[in-house]
C-alpha cells in the first residue's frame, strides 16, 4: 500500500466492508470492495438501487448513519489513512480535502443563508483569510462555475437560483477548499436533460482544473460513459468488473455488465428488443451463496453458486466471475 | 387569456382520420396560480396564470405508440391528464373515437375504453388492498363479471400476462419491487379491456434492468392486443425505442413532431436538436457535445413570440413578436419555427 508518492494515488480503498446491525442479523451494504482514484482521474461507479454505490462514497468520507459502520478495511487519502480518524479530524478532512456534491441541491444548501456567506462560511473554515478575501474568492468561484453576474448573485438566497444553478453553487461550494477529492453522488439526476450536459462539463472542467480526483457515483451510464476515465459497476455491495470506461462499456466481461448494457435503450439503436436480465437485484438480507449474480447469470455452473469469485485480471480490467478463471472463449456465448 | 382558441390553424392529419383512435384539438390548460383575493388587493397585484398547455393538436392512429418528449414544465403531464379525463381543459377539444370526451360524450362508456399508467408504482397502489382487489376493482366497477370464480379466474389471467403468479393476488402491495409494482399497474390498467393506455413516466422511478423488461413487456402487450399509447417521457432513448411518432414539447407547445427515425435522423425545430446534442449517450462517438445555452424559462411569464428564442441559436427579429404557426413538411412532420419556414435551418 505503502507505494512511492509518485504513484500513490488520490484515494486508495482496500476491501471496505459496510455492516448495518439490526434486529435479524447483520445486513451487508458493501462488501470486500476495493478500487483506486489517481490525481485528476474520474472513477464512475454504477449501479442499480441497492447496489451499494452510494453507501460506498458515504463511507469514504465518514458520514454512514448510525447503525451503519465500516466492519472492515481501509481507505486511505494520499496515503494517510482515513477510515478510522477521530470524529473532529475527519470534520477536518472533510470539506477542506475530499468535497461533496449531493443529487438534490435544494437540500444541501442552507435556506436561511445567502448564497456568500455559505461559501464564505466553507473558505474560512479552511483557509485563514479575511472575510474580503473569502468573499472575492467566492465570486471567482461563482464565475468559474458559470453564474453570470456572480458579484450580485452572491448575495442571492439559494430559492432565487434555478435548479441547475443551484447545482453550480454547490459545486463551487464543493471546490471551495481545493479539495484533493470530489464525491459526486447523482450530481444530475434531479436535472433536466439540457442542464445535466452543462453541469457534467463544468464538473469535469473544474476538476481537472484543480488536478482533483472524482468520485462519480451514478445510475446512468450515459453520463458516465461520457465522463469517466474508468468505471467500477457495483452488484449486491460487490464490485462486479472495474476497469476503463471504454472497454466496459463496449466490451463488458461479467455477465451482469453485459445484461446492463444491453438492457439501457440508446439513440443510435431503432425499435429492436432490449435485452432483459431476468429477476431482480436481491434483498441485503439474502444474498446469494457463492457469486451474488449466480441465480440470475445465464452461464452460472456449480462453483458459482458455492464460491465467491475474486477480482481477476482481464485484459485492463478486473472482473469478479469465474467464467474468467475458466476459458475466456465461453463467457462470449 | 384565451388566446390559444383564437388560433385554429388546421393540422393536416398524416393518415385518414378513419383509423384515428384519439384526436387532439388545440388543447389549453390554464391555471390559476395567483394569491388569494384579498392579497391582491392590498399588494396591488395582478392575476397570475399559468398556462401549462397551449394550442397542443396531435392525433394517434389505432395500434399506434405516440410519444411526447420534453423537459419539466413544459406540459406533457399535463396533456396526459386531459387525454385521460382527469384534468378539464380551458379550450379545445379531445376525441376518442370520434366522441367529444369533454363535449356531451358519455364519460362512464369512455373512461372503460381509456387506462393510465403513472409514473410512481409505489404511490399508485392503494396499500391496504389485496393485489387481486386492486386489479379487479376495474372489473367490478365497469360491471364486466359478476361472478367471483370469473372475476377470480380474469386476475389470475392478468396477473400471468404481467409476469407475476396468480398467486401473487394474495400479497399487498409492500410485498413487491418497484418492477413487480409497475406489473401490477399495468395488470390493473388492462382489467377493463381498454383500447387506449396513457403511460405517464412509466419507467423513469425503476432501475436500467427492470426498465428493459416493463419496455418489453408493454411492446408485447400492445401487439397482443393492439393497444394504443399515449406515451408521456423527458428520455429521449425510451422514446425512440417505444414511439412511432414523437411529439417534442417545449413550455405548453408542441414545438415539432414526426415519425421516429425522421425526428431522430433529421430533427428539424432547433430545440429538438439541442435535446438530442445533449443527451449523453454510450455510444461515445466523441461528438463535441454543444454547450446548451440557458435554460427553461418561467411558464408564469414566459418569453414573447416563439417560447423558445432565447435560447435558440437561430433566433431573429420575427421570433422575438411572433409564436410561430405549426406547418406540416414534406416528410409528414410538422413543426412550428419561422426559422425553419424560411428555410434557415
Amino acid at each position: 500500500m505503502m507505494k512511492s508518492a509518485t504513484s500513490t494515488p488520490v484515494l486508495s480503498v482496500r476491501h471496505l466492508r459496510v455492516e448495518f446491525p439490526t434486529r435479524r442479523g447483520t445486513l451487508t451494504a458493501v462488501d470486500d470492495v476495493s478500487f483506486d482514484i489517481a490525481a485528476g482521474e474520474v472513477l464512475g461507479v454504477v449501479g442499480e438501487s441497492g447496489a451499494g454505490k452510494s453507501m460506498t462514497g458515504t463511507a469514504v468520507i465518514g458520514l454512514l448513519e448510525p447503525p451503519g459502520r465500516i466492519a472492515g478495511g481501509e481507505v486511505w487519502l494520499k496515503g494517510e489513512r482515513i477510515d478510522n480518524l477521530s470524529v473532529s479530524k475527519m470534520r477536518r478532512v472533510r470539506g477542506k480535502r475530499i468535497g461533496m456534491v449531493f443529487q438534490d441541491p435544494l437540500t444541501s444548501l442552507n435556506p436561511l443563508y445567502t448564497v456568500g456567506e455559505q461559501l464564505i462560511e466553507t473558505i474560512r473554515t479552511h483557509s485563514d483569510v479575511s472575510a474580503a478575501v473569502a468573499r472575492k474568492r467566492g465570486i471567482d468561484l461563482l464565475v468559474s462555475a458559470g453564474i453570470q453576474a456572480a458579484a450580485r448573485r452572491i448575495d442571492g438566497y439559494p430559492h432565487e437560483f434555478s435548479g441547475g444553478m443551484r447545482q453550480r453553487v454547490v459545486i463551487a461550494l464543493a471546490l471551495a477548499a481545493e479539495p484533493e477529492l470530489v464525491i459526486a453522488d447523482e450530481p444530475t439526476t434531479a436535472l433536466d436533460v439540457s442542464i445535466q450536459a452543462q453541469i457534467i462539463q463544468l464538473l469535469k472542467a473544474m476538476c481537472r482544473e484543480r488536478g482533483a480526483a472524482v468520485m462519480l457515483i451514478t445510475h446512468d451510464m450515459g453520463v458516465i460513459a461520457e465522463t469517466a476515465d474508468r468505471v467500477a459497476v457495483m452488484y449486491a455491495g460487490r464490485i462486479a468488473e472495474i476497469g476503463p470506461v471504454r472497454d466496459v462499456v463496449q466490451r463488458p466481461q461479467h455477465p451482469y455488465t453485459k445484461g446492463l448494457m444491453g438492457s439501457i435503450p440508446t439513440l443510435e439503436m431503432g425499435g429492436e428488443r432490449l435485452a432483459q436480465i431476468p429477476g431482480s437485484m436481491p434483498r441485503l438480507t439474502a444474498i446469494p451463496r457463492g457469486c451474488a449474480f449466480n441465480p440470475r447469470c445465464a452461464h452460472a455452473f456449480d462453483r458459482c453458486r458455492v464460491e465467491r469469485p475474486e477480482s481477476m485480471q482481464h485484459d485492463a480490467s478486473k472482473v469478479a466471475c469465474w467464467l474468467m478463471a475458466q476459458d475466456p472463449a465461453k463467457v462470449g456465448s | 387569456m384565451n388566446d390559444y382558441i383564437s388560433f385554429t390553424r388546421p393540422l393536416s392529419p398524416p393518415k385518414p382520420e378513419a383509423t384515428d383512435l384519439v384526436k387532439v384539438e388545440n388543447l389549453g390548460r390554464v391555471f390559476d396560480v395567483s394569491k388569494p383575493w384579498l392579497n391582491r388587493v392590498i399588494e396591488r397585484e395582478e392575476r397570475k396564470l399559468l398556462k401549462a398547455v397551449t394550442d397542443v393538436s396531435f392525433s394517434i392512429r389505432k395500434r399506434e405508440t405516440l410519444a411526447l418528449v420534453g423537459e419539466s414544465g413544459s406540459g406533457k403531464s399535463t396533456v396526459a391528464k386531459m387525454v385521460v379525463g382527469l384534468l378539464q381543459p380551458s379550450g379545445g377539444h379531445v376525441r376518442i373515437d370520434g366522441q367529444d370526451m369533454w363535449g356531451g360524450a358519455d364519460l362512464s362508456k369512455l373512461r372503460r375504453r381509456i387506462q393510465m399508467i403513472f409514473q410512481d408504482p409505489y404511490a399508485s397502489l392503494n396499500p391496504r388492498w389485496r393485489v387481486d382487489r386492486i386489479i379487479s376493482d376495474p372489473i367490478r366497477a365497469f360491471d364486466l363479471a359478476n361472478d367471483r370464480a370469473d372475476i377470480e379466474h380474469r386476475v389470475g389471467e392478468l396477473l400471468r400476462l404481467v409476469g407475476l403468479d396468480p398467486l401473487d393476488g394474495r400479497k399487498y402491495p409492500h410485498e413487491f419491487s418497484g418492477g413487480q409494482r409497475q406489473r401490477i399497474c399495468i395488470a390493473r390498467a388492462l382489467s377493463s379491456k381498454p383500447e387506449f393506455l396513457v403511460c405517464d413516466e412509466p419507467t423513469s422511478a425503476l432501475d436500467v434492468s427492470v426498465q428493459a423488461q416493463i419496455l418489453n413487456l408493454m411492446r408485447d402487450l400492445q401487439d397482443q392486443f393492439g393497444l394504443t399509447y399515449l406515451f408521456i417521457s423527458h428520455n429521449l432513448a425510451v422514446v425512440r425505442h417505444m414511439a412511432t411518432r414523437i411529439g417534442v414539447m417545449y413550455l405548453g407547445r408542441i414545438v415539432e413532431l414526426a415519425p421516429t427515425d425522421e425526428l431522430f435522423r433529421k430533427p428539424l425545430h432547433p430545440y429538438t436538436r439541442m435535446l438530442l446534442d445533449a443527451v449523453p449517450d454510450l455510444a461515445m462517438s466523441g461528438r463535441p457535445r454543444k454547450a446548451v445555452e440557458g435554460e427553461i424559462p418561467n411558464p408564469i411569464d414566459p418569453p414573447r413570440g416563439c417560447a423558445f428564442h432565447p435560447r435558440c441559436p437561430l433566433a431573429f427579429d420575427r421570433c422575438r413578436v411572433e409564436v410561430p404557426a405549426v406547418r406540416a413538411t414534406s416528410t409528414g412532420s410538422t413543426v412550428a419555427c419561422h426559422a425553419v419556414d424560411l428555410g434557415k435551418a
